[in-house]
């Protein structure tokens, strides 16, 4: 019982962490590749297709090539603050996966396999939590940087952020009234009864906010100022080499796939195929497990999405981009839920 | 102490000070209140360097000037020498410049659409302005060898006559040209961040513009009618039939509307001109060794970029005395600091973008 109970409450868990890691730095290297190939192909070039079959080893060519770079850290930096900043935005884009569920649960004679790391009550705020420590991570760089580019690019990234954590929690908030929720599994499984939560109409616009906010959040283009090459250099992370600087790279493209994987999960149904509640389609979702296919399918397309938007879009200016937050994420967000409670207090 | 005030130094190597420009910005937060310009780090002394060169060996050192507009450079200072040594160039040779002048104008203006939509952040623009400016220099490279310093004039005429193949080029050009603008347009005219990033920024009063010197789109788009094709013509521009685009807010959007209207009218001089050329030679007889009775000239041509002029004076000799060059990036830099005041440093390299500056000219 007790070798059981080790295995079960132990072992799998913490192999299942471990997954999730490398699922995430998995990701990470097909972002990078598909991002470039992506670009490319919009913009009439061809992109990295030498290293590997079409280039599918670039990013571990440039891995390996980062962390055999020299580590910079200027006289006048802040020891601490610079340091611990890469590792602050790493663990700040990994934590939040506990709680998302990658797939459906696949029942075993007295076990039940699960997709996801943990299961919360208040999972959905905690991941809002935990992926807004990145905050310190973005303060701490710039500031420690001890220079100037990362400190005005640090500041951009921090009132950015902080702008657009308002509205999307309140496009999350109207999610919440219909799901009656925190729990991400709950969210889901509320789906496969009454169908996506898109398929709501006034969960429509709570969507399209959510998702202009969720790229202001992950600072990708069209909002990419913190980082803005052609003003700032690089922002917040100008000072960086080497190791430190993949760790920033590596947690910009998790929160991309963070961003991708709530939109999924609260608006586009999780794991469930299309129409599950459509007894005709139950073949799209043939045994238990299928579903991490459907999770994975969708997250791609809103990933896409992010590479085809960053080829299509100038960059906001920063005055703008707080408008845009202020004038018209808020006010829209606040409207959508006072709707969204009229409409449920109705039914 | 207070520290109110921060100041960055931007460049000369930063990745969108299109070279080696250095600029001392004073900032408050991201508020510009004062730039300052430093020039000099691509300093060549080309115009020392030419008093030690004979008058057909300038040609090509003027490729290096502005090196995104190497003909334009090349038909400035030839017609200057032509006009101090009074040689006549052949009608078909005046066509022919008009035509290589005119691409260069398109390749240059499509080089500008891509940095300064970089600038601002639409970095697909860059590649599709690039797609068609390599065709403009696969054109060139047809014509005379040479891609970006072309040396693609001489004095008397141009170096060849045009073949078939780069006829056919041409043609190919001004139809695949439209096509590529049409896109750019339907990125960027309508778009609601390029409009937020340009309309009402960098402007400049026309008076002022007139008073600071300001030349070329940058001065038309503040509503300026001047245009030294149109103006003062040379080289048979009086024979085209062109329109001189004009702006009217004398912002960044307006200056990107004329640029891009510009090379609509440049095919247009073009197509004429192909279609009209007349027959004959491409070459007048210069004397290899060409000397020049004492004398001076200043000429100046619609460049890309402005008014580019050179002030030539001769001493009799094969060599000039003196060769002083009028460049227009220089000149239209002075202003940037009047436009920048009160901008945000975003706007700062969007206004750069958008006065389309070279360093090899600023710098000579």
């Amino acid at each position: 019982m007790s070798r059981e109970l080790f295995i079960f409450e132990g072992l799998i868990p913490l192999l299942k962490a471990a997954a999730v890691c490398i699922y995430l730095m998995i990701m990470v290297i097909i972002m990078v590749w598909l991002e470039r190939r992506v670009v490319g192909w919009l913009q009439g070039r061809l992109g990295p297709n030498r290293v590997g079959f079409q280039g599918v080893l670039q990013p571990i060519a440039d891995t390996v090539k980062l962390l055999f770079k020299e580590n910079i850290m200027q006289k006048q930096a802040d020891w601490l603050l610079f340091n611990i900043a890469p590792i602050i935005v790493l663990v700040s884009a990994l934590l939040p996966f506990c709680f998302i569920p990658l797939g459906d649960s696949i029942p075993f004679k007295n076990y039940t396999f699960t997709f996801w790391v943990a299961e919360s009550p208040v999972g959905l705020l905690l991941i809002l939590g935990l992926s807004s420590l990145s905050v310190f991570a973005l303060v701490f760089g710039g500031w420690g940087s001890n220079s100037k580019y990362p400190l005005l690019g640090g500041l951009r990234a921090v009132i950015q952020i902080l702008s657009y954590e308002i509205p999307i929690g309140l496009a999350m908030l109207a999610v919440i009234f219909y799901s009656q929720s925190l729990n991400m599994v709950d969210i889901v499984q509320k789906q496969a009864v009454t169908g996506w939560n898109i398929g709501k109409w006034p969960l429509i616009v709570p969507f399209v906010i959510f998702w202009i906010c969720a790229v202001a959040e992950t600072n990708r283009a069209p909002f990419d100022l913190p980082e803005a090459e052609s003003e700032l250099v690089a922002g917040f992370h100008t000072e960086y080499s080497g190791i430190k600087f993949a760790f920033f790279f590596m947690a910009e493209y998790t929160h991309m796939v963070l961003a991708s994987s709530l939109a999924v999960v609260l608006f586009f149904g999780g794991w469930l195929a299309p129409f599950s509640q459509v007894k005709a389609l139950a073949w799209l979702h043939p045994f238990p497990g299928a579903g991490v296919f459907w999770y994975f399918f969708k997250i791609m397309c809103f990933l896409y999405l992010y590479i085809w938007i960053r080829g299509t879009f100038p960059r906001y200016r920063f005055d703008e981009l707080i408008k845009l937050a202020w004038k018209w994420m808020v006010p829209l967000a606040l409207l959508n839920i006072f709707i969204v409670a009229l409409v449920r207090l109705h039914s | 102490m207070p520290y109110k005030h921060i100041e960055i130094s931007m460049g000369p190597q930063h990745p969108s000070t299109h070279g080696v420009l250095q600029l001392k910005v004073t900032a408050d937060n991201e508020v510009v209140l004062n730039v300052e310009p430093v020039i000099g780090y691509l300093h060549r002394g080309m115009e020392k360097l030419w008093e030690h060169r004979t008058y057909p060996q300038i040609v090509p050192l003027t490729d290096r000037l502005d090196y995104l507009g190497a003909i334009l450079n090349n038909l400035a200072y030839v017609l200057a020498v032509e006009k101090l040594a009074g040689i006549e160039v052949p009608k078909r040779a005046q066509y022919i410049r008009v035509i290589l002048a005119e691409l260069q104008r398109v390749a240059s203006h499509l080089a500008w659409i891509g940095f300064n939509a970089n600038d601002i952040g639409a970095m697909s623009v860059l590649l599709y302005g690039f797609i068609e400016r390599e065709g403009l220099l696969d054109l060139f490279e047809e014509y005379c060898g040479a891609r970006l310093t072309v040396h693609g004039l001489r004095i008397g005429g141009v170096p060849h006559d045009l073949t078939p193949k780069v006829c056919e080029l041409i043609r190919g050009v001004v139809t695949s040209v439209p096509r590529r603008l049409a896109d750019i347009e339907a990125l960027l005219s309508e778009n609601r961040i390029w409009k937020h990033r340009t309309v009402g920024i960098g402007r400049i009063a026309p008076a002022e513009a007139i008073q600071y010197g300001l030349t070329g789109p940058a001065l038309r788009a503040a509503g300026v009618r001047w245009d030294i094709r149109k103006n003062i013509p040379y080289s048979s521009y009086e024979d085209f039939d062109f329109d001189v685009p004009l702006g009217t807010h004398s912002d960044v959007y307006d200056r990107y509307l004329v640029r891009m209207a510009e090379m609509r009218q440049s095919l247009r001089i073009i197509t004429q001109a192909l279609d009209r050329l007349p027959a004959g030679e491409v070459r007048a007889k210069v004397p290899r060794l060409l000397k020049i009775p004492p004398g001076e000239v200043f000429l100046s041509v619609e460049a890309a970029k402005g008014e580019l002029g050179f002030y030539i004076k001769s001493n009799g000799t094969d060599k000039p005395e003196r060769v002083k060059m009028k460049a227009p990036s220089f000149i239209n830099m002075q202003c940037f600091e009047k436009m920048c005041q009160g901008h945000l440093i975003a706007d700062l390299v969007a206004i750069l973008g958008s006065l389309d500056i070279v360093l090899g000219e600023i710098d000579k």
